[in-house]
């Protein structure tokens, strides 16, 4: 098996830790042997903290000449046999774009952190957004499945860090972290187990690492230094790496498999919470730091009666269409709010027949539960 | 003495170079110098970018070979490298893979001094996408996108490689064989970063364009052309006009 347990390399207990520090301490607890970052706000605690960290533990980490390195760094190491990862915000997210695709072309482990701030471009640095949900999804050319987490706490910053290398080494794609602003440089006090558990890739010598007989199966896959001859290229290839170009038939299959191996695999991927929603009326749709604005409002609602209920994705791609379409069943009102334009309530519309109203608010700032329950009242 | 350098070849594939090509020599150089240091290949680890000598290793190369971005082989080949610094790296891509898009990353490296061995096959311009004006072309030649004559200076890539602090920096022509294969020799020996330029000609897309002749015509040129650093030092401007300089520039003792 590829599971395997490991002692946490922080004794258990509790600590009181910014989001960033816990993701840089949930790469530790995963054993990430390379890390490659480029500073940016809010993003570069990661960086500083990881690189006094990586000394202690002994893994690699260096500050790249920008963002499109780190991640192409990352990808190389990762084929060298480290569990890899990069972080960042908007800026370097959008230049890390032709690298994510290649990773998802070679099926390369690699963690992406996005600490995500007001966009576009420079925008607001120190401030808050959530801007990016479908640039992870749809922002490399040609784009394919990936992962993306998003997380709503310090603990969860900690726990889905942990989670990603975990996805990243089963699945062999680009494993999302889709962290804000809010949550990366809010800090409380997480708790922190003495053992994990931990899914390394597998390896089997001498057997094609880009190909498997199942339509949606995940490669074994060796690395670099193993005596296994490998031909790794981001143009389409057969299930040895050899280069196909003009061959229709191998486009199809690998490109088939890229997308069924997470498509058919979404039931489990996809983590959610769901809070008051088996008597709700109106039930609303979060994640990330507006799912705790947005809990604190449906508590306060039920105090009074009112049948409000809330579904948190965790998981935000794939995205959890029959977890929707169930909800969308059973309440008549979803309410999607957003610290961008609209961009998962596109998504809950595709899969629901009910209406669908959504709150977009881009000031830079958290949505506060007083905003969200003003717009309930108004629905109910 | 005949060398069985076939051994070094991904079984099954055919090496599609355009007739003339000057990378199919340097593919050569390289393994000659490969298999005289007698390196286990299977200890090493190829990096490319994207164009005609990013081919060079992959698929060509019976080895672990990475094929990459375009511009970006130095940056995937640090992270191998700082990961795993028993494998011998080396990165041999295209003048505008390597100095043009890929210009940053090459700076950084040298700058960091790390141990990768880098190969810039020059020819001049980008001609996997057919001809166009990149750093290294020449002022006054044409291509795709300069009709009327490239209007630019070209850039020095040893100058630019050693200012930023690499370890060993050469240049020579594929015409140079045995000093091209000992360069790459001391190249791979080298702890730190160190830099070839290889010249070599591509009649298909630069040659055609600016009336070089034929292949032959054009590697008879390249040697008319090619001047070694310790002869340099004995000639005017006026006669080292339209010369290239060739030789060690930083001899891998920093």
């Amino acid at each position: 098996m590829a599971w395997r347990k490991v002692k946490s390399i922080l004794p258990a207990g509790s600590y009181y830790f910014s989001g960033n520090e816990a993701i840089t301490e949930g790469a530790v607890a995963a054993r990430c042997g390379y890390y490659a970052g480029y500073p940016i706000t809010p993003a570069t605690e990661i960086l500083e903290t990881i690189s006094v960290r990586f000394r202690e533990t002994g893994a690699v980490s260096i500050q790249m000449e920008d963002e499109i390195a780190s991640i192409c760094s990352c990808i190389g190491a990762s084929w060298a046999g480290a569990k890899a990862m990069t972080a960042t915000s908007g800026p370097g997210f959008s230049l890390m774009q032709e690298g994510i695709g290649y990773a998802v072309m070679t099926e390369t482990p690699v963690v992406i952190v996005d600490a995500q701030r007001a966009g576009p471009s420079t925008g607001q640095a120190t401030r808050v957004g959530s801007g990016d949900i479908m640039q992870a999804r749809w922002g490399t050319h040609g784009a394919m499945p990936i992962i993306a987490l998003s997380p709503w706490s310090v603990q969860e910053l900690y726990d889905q860090t942990i989670n990603a290398f975990n996805l990243t080494e089963k699945y062999r794609v680009p494993v999302f972290l889709m962290a804000e602003e809010a949550t990366a440089h809010l800090r409380e006090r997480i708790d922190i187990a003495g053992e994990i558990k931990l899914f390394d890739r597998e390896k089997k010598p001498g057997v094609a690492a880009f190909g498997t007989e199942e339509s949606d199966g995940v490669p074994p896959m060796p690395i670099f230094g193993e005596r296994e001859k490998l031909l790794v290229t981001g143009s389409t290839h057969d299930a040895y790496g050899i280069r196909k170009t003009d061959d229709p038939l191998t486009q199809e299959k690998l490109i088939g498999r890229l997308n069924n191996k997470i498509v058919n695999k979404r039931e489990e991927i996809i983590e959610y919470e769901e809070y008051h929603l088996k008597d709700a009326d109106i039930a609303i749709v979060c994640y990330g730091f507006t799912a705790r604005s947005s809990l604190f409002s449906v508590e306060r609602l039920r105090e009074e009666g009112k049948k409000v209920g809330m579904l948190r994705l965790k998981t935000l791609w794939p995205f959890a269409d029959r977890v929707i379409s169930n909800v969308g069943s059973r309440v008549n009102r979803i309410f999607v709010p957003e610290m961008n334009m609209g961009q998962v309530v596109g998504e809950v519309v595709k899969y629901t027949s009910c209406e669908v109203v959504p709150y977009n608010q881009v000031n830079g700032e958290v949505i506060q539960p007083n905003t969200i329950t003003e717009h309930l009242r108004r629905l109910l | 003495m005949a060398r069985d350098l076939k051994q070094y070849l991904r079984p099954g594939v055919t090496l599609s170079f355009c007739p003339g090509c000057g990378d199919r020599i340097l593919l050569r150089l390289i393994l000659r110098a490969i298999d005289e240091l007698k390196i286990d290949i299977d200890d090493m680890l190829f990096v490319s970018g994207i164009g005609c000598a990013a081919w060079i290793p992959s698929p060509y190369f019976n080895a672990d070979t990475l094929h990459t971005l375009h511009g970006r082989a130095i940056a995937f080949a640090t992270g191998a490298k700082m990961f795993n610094p028993k494998l011998k790296t080396m990165v041999i891509s295209g003048d505008g893979d390597l100095a043009d898009i890929g210009g940053n990353h090459l700076i950084h490296a040298a700058r960091r001094n790390i141990d990768l061995t880098v190969i810039c096959a020059n020819n001049m311009n980008y001609a996997m996408t057919g001809g166009q004006v990149c750093s290294t072309t020449p002022q006054g030649a044409f291509t795709q996108t300069t009709p009327q004559g490239n209007p630019y200076r070209p850039i020095d890539l040893c100058k630019l490689v050693q200012a930023a602090g690499a370890t060993y920096v050469a240049r020579y022509s594929v015409t140079q064989r045995f000093a091209l294969i000992n360069s790459v020799e001391r190249a791979l020996q080298t702890r730190g970063f160190s830099f070839i330029e290889a010249l070599t000609p591509c009649p298909v897309q630069f040659g055609r364009r600016n009336q070089l002749g034929a292949p032959a015509d054009m590697l008879k040129s390249l040697v008319g052309k090619c001047v070694m650093k310790e002869d340099a030092e004995n000639l005017s401007s006026e006669e080292l006009k339209g010369k290239i300089i060739t030789g060690e520039f930083s001899d891998g003792c920093g």
